[in-house]
């Protein structure tokens, strides 16, 4: 029997029926279509499935979907504000940090998590609060120094 | 599979007790939702204890804190009280998984996982974390290092869950501290590690001590004999030596995937020493 | 200097390398893809639903090895919502893909825990992995091997009983699991090592390990009930994918279109078929599309690592340092089927070195483990591994800077390469020079700290490549390639067809075209896009510029000869000429429609002259002597790129492939219990370096342009992952002072080796 979940993503009231099984990572892709936050693993090892809830980062595939009911669900979707990238996002595109692109999404997500928390991290900061997001391209050497620029950016 | 979320720990525990196949405890479900999705588990019933009021709290009690049964080991390293009383306890919880993994991950789950490598877990057992365990019995206080019993196995009873964990006050010139060893820096399950808290007394002679090693036999041990070899010393060289050793002679680890029976017996009296030198200067106030 | 000279269509200029002053090339755009990248609109394989789409998974064999004696699918395929179950009796006999077929569904044998047995779809993912246990196999149980040693041994259980060991002469008449010998080199080894002062002479063994992509494999397939198939999903070769997916479903190639997603990752290890055949099979049965998606668990088990190793290298010098004879034997295991990179090892072994005297034999062998696939350099890192750290204890023997010692017997210009031919082009020692020179080098060591040094060689791949220009009517232009993006690719065809054409990179977009709207391209592999699909664009151009200048002679009412095309415009060729204003290529663009129609040029060929590739790689470690622990101080690549299209990307090359050799070298590997099944299937245990564990990857460009591209353009993917394998041992071997002689060189293998030395005093 389907479980009915009211919740909130990107800032919009959404509403969905999940079996209990089902992870939050399923329901985004699967039942939502919000096929940004990615598979990697669906054990909490590569972070590419990152979201927030309730403005803590987390993996959805480490939730139930039937867990985010009355919380707010925050995607790489919602990060840009219409088309103007956030940035977090610009200085990605700027550093050439990324090759494939499929761990971008939660690097996006994790990155600007870490931003809001942390305005002015330091390097070694920034690679303990990444290491749960794997990148197999890039060495993560312009990862970091895209991290480093955006955060630079917003401090002003 | 049914799932639950409850908000009472009474209708949580009766939940627990009615459910004829496997039920299963969620808080963090860091664990779980991959032993799950692995195949490795098939529940039949989830209780979700995040809504119980209380179960996300971190309250002061005598000195000391109560820390709630859902509380993410995020949440307890932002929480400025606990981390300047217990350091190497929220060092041990910040050290499971990721960034990510931390925000949904409880001690509580760490605990009753009841893997031997669990990170959170040795460092409390050195300060006397008390378990508070609800059940259809009512309510028991257990100190937490009887609750794992061996790999994916505890002393809980069918119907009980863990509410609350208790940490007592610190006495004082305490010190506490968690090292473990993992082949990278991150995001690894420990090879060996050891939690361990030492008090001393006004001359720095160290009157207590109790140290826990993690992830070289089937549970969290207690070394008797490496407290013993700390306790009316200075903490000197030849202490801590002995502390190594003891550590080293306690710990009955396996060879597998992560390490060898050599190589974690060893280390985890490297461990041992280099955790007993942070909580030394802990409890000296440095 | 003009940015080019407008050429007839036929003849589009050489492909030798012309000196220029580059407007385009060398800058670093942003990438076409990146936006959607950065925002999560991007769609890799597993984002693409189609109406009414089934799931489909695979059942895969508990058992390393085992005899397939009956499948029953029948409680399967009564279960509500399963609609198709497909096994080996659901595809014909195959003499032309007969390994592929035989991995993507077992036949008389299953040859690896994870090898494929049957598969379902169904209405969802719950119901069909509950149709897998409803699926009953009987399995009879063989002896099983996963070591390459222990697999070459006569008595070995054997995988393939019609498995003779090829380049044997006579070739065997008894099976075993040796798929075949190869040998290279030149000179006499046996007077080289006696014309030696030193001689050091070791084994090695390096594990195998997996490319670690991101994203797994994935795929949406559907097949019409006229037997039209189309399938989207993330592979690096989509025209050999469909060539191999259309003759194992037994379809015409025409009726299949492949489209290639976004690919989440690939390093040789997308260059495979594993699901696409399966799920075009069970689309044709349901009549419905399929999805299929592995998890990471069946990606490390039934998805392509690299080959593990058992190496001996003998080398010897003179007391001055000058290499005397090189002698390397390689062992390596390419999982179930042939494969096993063992002749390119042979070939990259002393690729680094001009010998004299020089020998590298190689042995591909099978074994109980998933079919082995391409990674990066396939087959280079592992022997590179044991003769740069031979070469490391030489130069240490003698007392000399390894550099130095590598620059007295670096291959140079015209030197015979130590695997035949002649080189003729090569930026060896300009890497050696940049490396001597880099301020890494100097920088002072601590305790535990070592530094090594290590060279590498790839080869660098051309091949069947086409490419077509459409120039729109606004003066924009599109590019269509059919070689996958796997690398920011897209960018630096932009990049090259701006170039040439004179125009801003902003009015060039590049796409990757599905199967069915260009001739047919080779895979993305052996480093060869930016060459070969960027030489097709440059060809390409320069046949649009033929055309833009016939048509502004049209324009002018004057002879095609008198007009040239300079920086973006068509312009009278001299005074003679005529007095005109320069007409734009937009301007063009815009008449094109009473001048002939739209203009748009195609190149096809297949690609020669791609440049050899070498790196040079420094690196500081710290070796905790009481865990054995290694922590990475600073890394530093330099590579010859031939000439950097675009120089961000290049880097970024550098730094993935150094990364991955650091994984390889510290953490990674293949864990195997006696009872043949993967111990660590899941990037818990499988160690990718994750942010945390890595300094900043310090890079350095060296350019020796390569004589076969008209930028002087080399490969440059591949060759990053070959050296650090053999630089970390030796800065490790350094720190610690000792020699590792077996990856990865995990802290327990570390602490266990400096107990030994401690042993050994």
């Amino acid at each position: 029997m389907g479980i009915h979940v009211s919740t909130k993503i990107n800032g919009d009231d959404v509403e969905f029926v999940c079996d209990a099984e089902e992870t939050l990572l399923d329901v985004l892709r699967d039942r939502l279509n919000l096929t940004g936050a990615k598979e990697g693993c669906a054990t909490g090892d590569c972070g590419a499935c990152s979201v927030t809830i309730d403005g803590r980062l987390t993996c959805s595939c480490l939730t139930l979907g039937a867990e985010v009911e009355g919380r707010e669900i925050g995607t790489v979707e919602g990060v840009a504000k219409g088309n103007e990238l956030h940035p977090i996002q610009q200085k990605i595109l700027d550093n050439a940090a990324l090759q494939c692109g499929v761990c971008t999404p939660g690097i996006v997500v994790a990155a600007k998590a870490l931003l809001e928390k942390k305005p002015d991290p330091s390097e070694e900061e920034i690679r303990y609060w990444m290491a749960g997001n794997l990148c197999r391209c890039t060495g993560y050497d312009k990862i970091i120094r895209a991290i480093q620029d955006a955060a630079a950016e917003m401090r002003g | 599979m049914r799932y639950e979320a409850p908000t009472t720990v009474e209708a949580a525990v009766s939940l627990l007790s009615a459910e004829a196949g496997l039920a299963k405890v969620l808080s963090g479900g860091t664990d779980l939702l991959v032993q799950m999705r692995m195949g490795m588990m098939e529940p039949d019933l989830i209780v979700d204890t995040k809504r119980i009021p209380g179960f996300g709290d971190i309250v002061e009690e005598n000195g000391g804190y109560r820390v709630g049964g859902a509380v993410p080991s995020a949440e307890l390293n932002e929480h400025a009280g606990f981390t300047a009383m217990y350091p190497g306890v929220a060092e041990g919880a910040d050290l499971i998984g990721s960034t990510q993994v931390q925000g949904r991950a409880t001690i509580t789950g760490n605990l009753c996982n009841a893997g031997p490598a669990a990170d959170s877990v040795p460092c409390a057992v050195a300060v006397g974390c008390v378990a508070r365990i609800a059940g259809p019995n009512g309510k028991r206080d257990v100190a937490i290092e009887d609750i794992p019993q061996a790999p994916g196995k505890t002393s809980l009873e069918k119907g009980e869950l863990v509410e609350s964990l208790f940490f007592p006050a610190k006495p004082a010139n305490t010190g506490d501290a968690y090292l473990r060893f993992i082949p990278r820096t991150e995001m690894d399950i420990a090879v060996a590690g050891c939690g361990i808290s030492i008090t001393l007394d006004d001359t720095g002679t160290c009157t207590a001590a109790k140290v826990a090693i993690g992830a070289v036999a089937i549970k969290v041990l207690v070394v008797d004999e490496a407290a013993q070899a700390l306790i009316g010393t200075k903490v000197d060289e030849a202490a801590l030596d002995a502390l190594a050793s003891a550590c080293s002679a306690a710990a009955k680890p396996i060879t597998d995937k992560r390490g060898t029976v050599e190589f974690r017996k060893e280390v985890v009296g490297v461990l041992a020493k280099r955790a007993a030198k942070i909580a030394l200067d802990r409890a000296k106030g440095a | 200097m003009a940015s080019s000279t407008g050429e007839a269509p036929e003849s589009k200029g050489t492909h030798q390398y012309q000196p220029r002053d580059f407007k385009v090339v060398g800058t670093t755009p942003l990438r076409p893809d990146g936006v959607d990248k950065v925002t999560g609109r991007a769609r890799f394989g597993a984002d693409m639903n189609l109406p009414g789409q089934l799931v489909g998974k695979v059942l895969r064999s508990p058992h390393p090895h085992a005899k397939l004696v009956s499948i029953d699918t029948s409680e399967a395929e009564a279960l509500p919502g399963v609609k198709a179950v497909v096994t080996r009796d659901d595809f014909a006999e195959n003499e032309a893909h007969h390994d592929i077929l035989c991995n993507i569904m077992a036949r008389d044998k299953v040859l690896y825990e994870g090898h494929a047995v049957a598969a379902v779809a169904a209405t969802s993912r719950a119901i069909a992995l509950k149709a897998l246990k409803k699926i009953k196999v009987v399995y009879d149980i063989l002896p099983h091997v996963t070591d390459v040693d222990e697999a070459m041994k006569a008595d070995a259980p054997i995988l393939h009983d019609d498995m003779f060991t090829h380049g044997v002469d006579p070739m065997p008449t008894t099976a075993s699991n040796i798929a075949g010998r190869c040998e290279f080199g030149h000179g006499d080894v046996d007077a080289g090592f006696e014309q030696a002062d030193i001689i050091i002479e070791r084994n090695f063994k390096t594990a195998a390990t997996h490319q670690g992509y991101i994203e797994p494999h994935a795929c949406v397939a559907t097949v019409t009930s006229d037997d039209y198939g189309e399938l989207w999903g993330c592979t690096q070769g989509h025209f050999v994918l469909r060539n191999v997916s259309a003759s194992l479903v037994g379809m015409d190639v025409s009726k299949l279109r492949v489209t290639a997603s976004e690919i989440g990752g690939g390093f040789g290890g997308k260059t495979t078929v594993f699901l696409e055949p399966v799920c075009l099979m069970l689309a044709k049965k349901s009549g419905k599309p399929v999805k299929m998606a592995m998890t990471r668990d069946e990606v490390f088990k039934a998805s392509g690592p690299t080959a593990s190793s058992s190496m001996d290298v003998k080398i010897g010098c003179t007391k001055d340092g000058r290499i005397t004879a090189g002698f390397a034997e390689v062992r390596y295991q390419g999982g179930a089927f042939r494969g096993a990179p063992a002749d390119f090892g042979a070939m990259c072994a002393f690729a680094c070195y001009a010998l004299e005297n020089v020998k590298a034999i190689g042995w591909e062998v099978v074994t109980n483990r998933p079919k082995g696939a391409a990674y990066r350099a396939p087959g280079a890192p592992m022997s590179v591994y044991a003769v740069e750290s031979v070469v490391d204890e030489l130069a240490k023997a003698i007392d000399m800077d390894p550099i130095d010692f590598r620059l007295k017997n670096a291959a140079r210009n015209g030197d015979k390469s130590s695997y035949g031919p002649k080189f003729e082009s090569l930026g060896l020692v300009e890497t050696l020079e940049a490396a001597k020179n880099h301020p890494n080098y100097q920088i002072p060591l601590g305790p535990n700290q070592g530094r090594g040094v290590a060279s590498g060689f790839w080869f660098n791949f051309g091949g069947e490549t086409c490419s077509t220009l459409n120039v729109n009517q606004d003066g924009t232009v599109a590019i269509s390639v059919g070689t996958p993006d796997i690398g920011g690719s897209r960018a630096s065809m932009c990049q090259m067809a701006a170039e040439e054409l004179g125009i801003p990179y902003d009015q060039v977009r590049a796409i990757v075209t599905d199967t069915s709207s260009l001739g047919f391209n080779d895979t993305t592999e052996g480093s060869r896009v930016t060459f070969s699909s960027g030489m097709a664009v440059i060809f390409a151009a320069r046949e649009i510029i033929g055309k833009l200048c016939e048509r502004a002679a049209m324009m002018w009412d004057i002879p095609v000869e008198a007009v040239k095309w300079e920086e973006g415009k068509a312009i009278p060729a001299g005074a003679n000429a005529g007095d005109f204003e320069p007409l734009t290529l937009a301007e063009i663009a815009d008449a094109a429609g009473g001048t002939g129609g739209p203009i748009a040029g195609h190149h096809e060929y297949n690609a020669d002259g791609a440049g050899v590739s070498f790196g040079t790689h420094l690196v500081d470690t710290e070796v905790d002597p009481e865990t054995g622990f290694v922590k990475i101080l600073r890394y530093t690549v330099i590579q010859d790129a031939g000439k950097a299209i675009h120089p961000s990307y290049v880097e970024g090359q550098f730094q993935g492939g150094a990364v991955q050799g650091i994984g390889w070298a510290l953490n990674e590997e293949y864990i195997y219990g006696d009872d043949g099944k993967l111990q660590n299937a899941g990037f818990l245990d499988y160690r990718l370096p994750v942010a945390s564990d890595l300094p900043m990857i310090d890079t350095v460009i060296v350019e020796v342009p390569n004589p076969g591209h008209p930028y002087g353009v080399r490969g440059v993917g591949e060759t990053g992952i070959v050296p650090p394998l053999a630089a970390i041992a030796n800065s490790v071997s350094d720190a610690a002072n000792l020699r590792m002689t077996e990856l990865p060189m995990s802290p327990p293998r570390i602490l266990k080796a400096i107990h030994q030395a401690e042993a050994a005093e």
